[in-house]
């Protein structure tokens, strides 16, 4: 079965946000919500100072915490390791917000638009009453990846059934694909190259991978 | 309530998805169950133990009402039972089902099976509270293992302060051991709390939530731990002269544990943030250690 995953390549990324208005735009989110968002990263002291650019939201973990709290099964984890809400049953408790410790849960109470008090066009033809008072986050594009059977094609290699933050990303530092797959693009870059994965100390065991250097 | 949003922090911040009515469930529900533990063996006679009772089925229902007010879906809370296998939250409501029902028959009757069984559903309802801190990951002041044992401790605490302060409000003063009993509770807690601060200093917390318990942990220390502490010692020792050091060092026990739990639950809630544990290669550059922002550690 495959295992979805998506690596960032630490060393490419520049910080334009590119992949955080593609999500945007992909999944319509309110003002403030970025299920994909870039940290800016500035460390050490002058005159030897690192900047770094770091993609994070939710990890898609295989052991994920927000799923285990959850006390109304609202959030799953499908078979090739997507971890979803459905939004139907959840309650809004926040019980998987603080359960997360990546912060990528979000649960918005009312209405926001981005300029002013009324919505625009696009706000009031995108909103989704679902989604509100109940928990959101990234879905990795669940629905693309879906089509990927039915259309035969392969997410992470094809467009059409690749996350939107992936296909945007104008330096290649995005990259998503089947970890169980030895020959997928994802396994290949982590095959060549050294990773980590972000609190990998709390057993979650992240989907995200951040690779850092060659081998 | 705000949205949980800060674009672009590193750094911890404090999460606004759980405020002072998830605090509240914590509080009611710690307080209720001691109580309904220490009214069992506190109360003096059939009546006085249906007032206690009810008291502390009161504290309970007054904390899960938090809870309901702050579920962003209140008409969809008949979810909370579907997931037993692993939430400590769809737990405790499954054992506040039966608590309510065994604490109700048990004021009915005014003693029998039912007063046991109402006081162990207690503990276990106590001991899923603990629980539900402990897994929530994402709040390191929450996660620490020894919350458990804190969480317990303080519940006893609670619930044997309210006691000896309802015995001594009811007909019939209540038995002299309950100060010994809320003495031996008091140490307990501050063992617990003793070793709770230790765990997460040692492993380290977010420097906005060690800034929050530490200059508390000084405070409660005395007014939380000594004054009743005090106040106990002399209540056995001179409770003849004085009779109403106990219901005082009672008082004082039961609020200072509230205290705890709001800071903890409300006040030291920040978040994990975001760490690197290396700093990636960029240009000619090489490696270099990580960087864990608004960390102690």
């Amino acid at each position: 079965m495959a295992r979805y995953v998506m690596t960032v390549d630490l060393r490419r990324c520049i910080g334009c946000q590119t992949c955080t208005a593609a999500c945007r735009h992909a999944n319509a989110t309110p003002p403030g919500v970025q299920w994909r968002k870039v940290l800016d990263i500035e460390s050490g002291e002058y005159p030897d100072v690192r900047r770094s650019f770091v993609p994070v939201g939710c990890m898609h973990c295989a052991d994920p915490p927000c799923m285990h709290v959850c006390p109304s099964t609202a959030t799953y984890q499908r078979a090739d390791g997507l971890v979803g809400i459905d939004y139907d049953i959840c309650i809004g408790c926040g019980y998987c917000a603080v359960a997360c410790p990546y912060q990528a849960r979000y649960i918005v109470h009312r209405r926001e638009y981005a300029y002013g008090d009324r919505p625009t066009a696009q706000e009031e033809a995108r909103f989704d009453p679902q989604r509100m008072s109940v928990a959101m986050k990234c879905t990795f594009c669940s629905d693309r990846v879906d089509l990927a059977k039915e259309k035969g094609l392969t997410p992470g290699v094809d467009p059409e059934v690749t996350p939107a933050c992936v296909n945007s990303c104008i330096a290649g530092v995005l990259a998503f694909g089947d970890r169980e797959d030895p020959n997928s693009n994802v396994s290949q870059l982590l095959a060549e190259n050294q990773f980590f994965r972000m609190h990998e100390e709390l057993g979650t065991d992240p989907g995200m991978y951040y690779i850092f250097d060659k081998k | 309530m705000k949205t949980n949003v800060n674009p672009g922090q590193v750094t911890p911040w404090h999460q606004t998805n759980w405020d002072w009515r998830a605090a509240g469930n914590f509080i009611g529900g710690g307080t209720g169950t001691g109580l309904l533990f220490f009214a069992t063996l506190a109360a003096g006679n059939a009546d006085a133990y249906r007032i206690m009772a009810l008291v502390a089925l009161a504290f309970v229902g007054a904390g899960l009402t938090c809870v309901w007010l702050e579920i962003g879906k209140p008409f969809r809370a008949i979810n909370v039972f579907f997931h037993p296998q692993t939430s400590w939250m769809t737990r405790e409501g499954m054992v506040a089902v039966p608590l309510f029902a065994c604490g109700l028959a048990a004021v009915w009757f005014g003693g029998g099976i039912f007063v046991g069984m109402a006081a162990l559903l207690g503990i276990v309802f106590l001991y899923c509270q603990g629980r539900i801190l402990q897994a929530s990951k994402g709040i390191p002041a929450w996660r620490e293992p020894k919350i458990v044992p804190l969480i317990l401790a303080t519940g006893f605490v609670e619930g044997a302060g309210l006691a000896a302060v309802l015995t001594a409000l009811l007909p019939g003063s209540g038995p002299r051991w309950l100060a010994g009993v809320l003495l031996g509770a008091l140490i307990l807690r501050r063992i617990a709390w003793t070793l709770y601060f230790r765990a997460v200093d040692k492993s380290g917390l977010p420097k906005k939530a060690m800034a929050v318990l530490r200059p508390f942990g000084a405070k409660f220390d005395m007014l939380g731990q000594l004054l009743p502490e005090i106040t106990l010692v002399m209540g056995i020792f001179y409770g003849a002269v004085l009779p109403g050091l106990t219901f005082a060092a009672g008082l004082v026990a039961a609020a200072t544990g509230w205290w705890l739990k709001y800071t903890i639950v409300a006040r030291a809630a920040y978040n994990q943030g975001y760490a690197l544990p290396v700093l990636p290669v960029r240009g000619q550059g090489e490696v270099r250690p990580g960087v864990k922002p608004g960390w102690t550690k």
